[in-house]
């Protein structure tokens, strides 16, 4: 094989022993994982890898971070990210790239010539390896940024409490980010379930102060704009002491104790529209 | 107000320096309300307070620290808390407390609100920072 790379033992050994080298790679990396992964998946994963190293070290490189490994180093980040996912640790993926100079040893370390190659290709391991690890913090980081928004989106349903009443039933703080989510949900739901009331329920909310009580306001102003009528229920006694010491003022907005008594409120409502629609009056 | 800066030698401590931080500062005054025994609707009142100090220091004061402590002055026992930062002071005192002023987009209720909330309230402002002081007595 012609190559123009200053380790021609190191490539000439990789070229020839190649399906050798990738059945003791597999089979050290399926030990150390295992089982978790089946050794066909594994193969392939680490063939692929093998083969983009070796085209790197055919480039006459060993700079791990330079263009020749480009493809090494985006597959190396596709391992890392799936491993993530999968659960597994950093250290085991980084331990399935090193376990790659364990099964060379034998075979190069031998002489001097080839010792010399094997320590700086050890090198570029190392690297490779090392960059598993920062794939897999980046992927951990994303994963749980994501979940965070999926938890905003759960903890902020919107449910069709009866024909033409949608409830809110808000648990926790109400920030500015999560007023932006119940307010789309709750306009969209509105339409999606041709609704004409809606409930905000905030039994779930431990402290109502002026940033709160700035949210919810403007979350029945958007639903009123929608046409809609809003009441704000499960405002506790603590609570409505409170609101009232602030000086907060809800206006014209209807308020209930509890949940149960908006309900029958807006039912009632909801039968006289359809009882005024039915005579023609409206 | 009386000087209650010797109760801080045990105080507890939280740092504000994001909205998450105002949530953990009103927790720390939840936890010591409950564990004095006070109503429910006092410690309603005073986390509500802590909320509105809290988020102010935050918002105008560029973050800060709070710390809180059970106090007991005369046989009754009450919380006492402190909120200070080093931001560029209320330039206006009688108008920041003033019901319905804000420098922002406020509602202008969270100072003159706090002050309401609570038994007692002391603010200590100037170029060098904010310090609001407050206390409820139990029950
Ligand atoms: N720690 C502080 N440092 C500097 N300025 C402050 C501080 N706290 C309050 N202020 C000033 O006092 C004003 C009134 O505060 P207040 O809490 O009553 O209203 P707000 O924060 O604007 O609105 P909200 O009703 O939502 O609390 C603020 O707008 C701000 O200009
Ligand atoms: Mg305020």
């Amino acid at each position: 094989m012609t190559t123009d790379s200053k380790m021609p033992v190191l490539v000439e050994t990789l070229t020839a022993q190649r399906d050798a080298f990738l059945a003791q790679w597999t089979q050290a990396v399926g030990e150390d994982l295992q089982g978790r992964l089946s050794l066909a998946e594994l193969g392939r994963e680490l063939g692929e890898l093998y083969d983009s190293i070796l085209r790197g070290l055919n480039a006459a490189d060993f700079d791990s971070r330079g263009e020749h490994f480009a493809e090494t180093r985006s597959l190396l980040i596709e391992l890392s990210r799936s491993r993530a996912r999968q659960g597994f640790t950093p250290t085991e993926t980084a331990r399935s790239v090193f376990s790659l100079k364990e099964v060379l040893e034998p075979s190069l370390a031998a002489d001097g010539k080839g010792a010399q190659q094997y320590l700086q290709f050890a090198r570029l391991l190392d690297d490779l390896g090392l960059l598993t690890t920062e794939a897999y913090v980046r992927t951990r980081e994303e994963i749980i940024s994501s979940q965070a928004e999926q938890l905003l989106e759960l903890s902020t349903p919107v449910v069709k409490l009866w024909d033409g009443v949608v409830g809110v039933p808000l648990v926790g703080t109400l920030d500015s980010a999560r007023t932006q989510v119940v307010m789309e949900k709750l306009l969209q739901t509105l339409v999606d379930t041709d609704s004409t009331h809606a409930i905000i329920d905030i039994t779930g909310v431990p402290t109502v102060d002026t940033q709160v009580a700035q949210h919810l306001l403007k979350t029945v102003v958007a639903a009123r704009m929608m046409g809609a009528q809003c009441t704000i229920s499960g405002i506790r006694p603590q609570i409505a002491q409170t609101i009232v010491a602030l000086g907060i003022e809800f206006g014209d907005i209807p308020t209930n104790a509890s949940l149960s008594d908006a309900l029958r409120q807006a039912l009632k409502e909801v039968a006289q529209d359809a009882a005024d629609d039915a005579r023609g009056l409206l | 107000m009386k000087d209650y800066g010797a109760a801080l030698a045990s105080a507890d401590t939280v740092s504000v320096a994001n909205s998450s931080d105002v949530v953990s500062a009103r927790q720390m005054v939840r936890t010591l309300a409950q564990r004095s025994g006070m109503s429910l609707v006092h410690q309603t009142k005073l986390v509500t307070a802590a909320s509105e100090l809290g988020r102010n220091m935050l918002v105008y004061g560029g973050g800060g620290v709070v710390r809180a402590a059970t106090i007991t002055d005369a046989g009754r026992s009450g919380i006492y808390v402190a909120f200070e930062d080093q931001g560029p002071g209320i330039g206006d005192l009688d108008l920041a407390l003033t019901d319905g002023w804000t420098s922002g987009s406020g509602m202008g209720l969270g100072l003159s609100g706090a002050k309401r909330l609570v038994d007692d309230f002391d603010i200590d402002t100037g170029p060098g920072g904010t310090t609001v002081r407050i206390v409820k007595w139990g029950r």
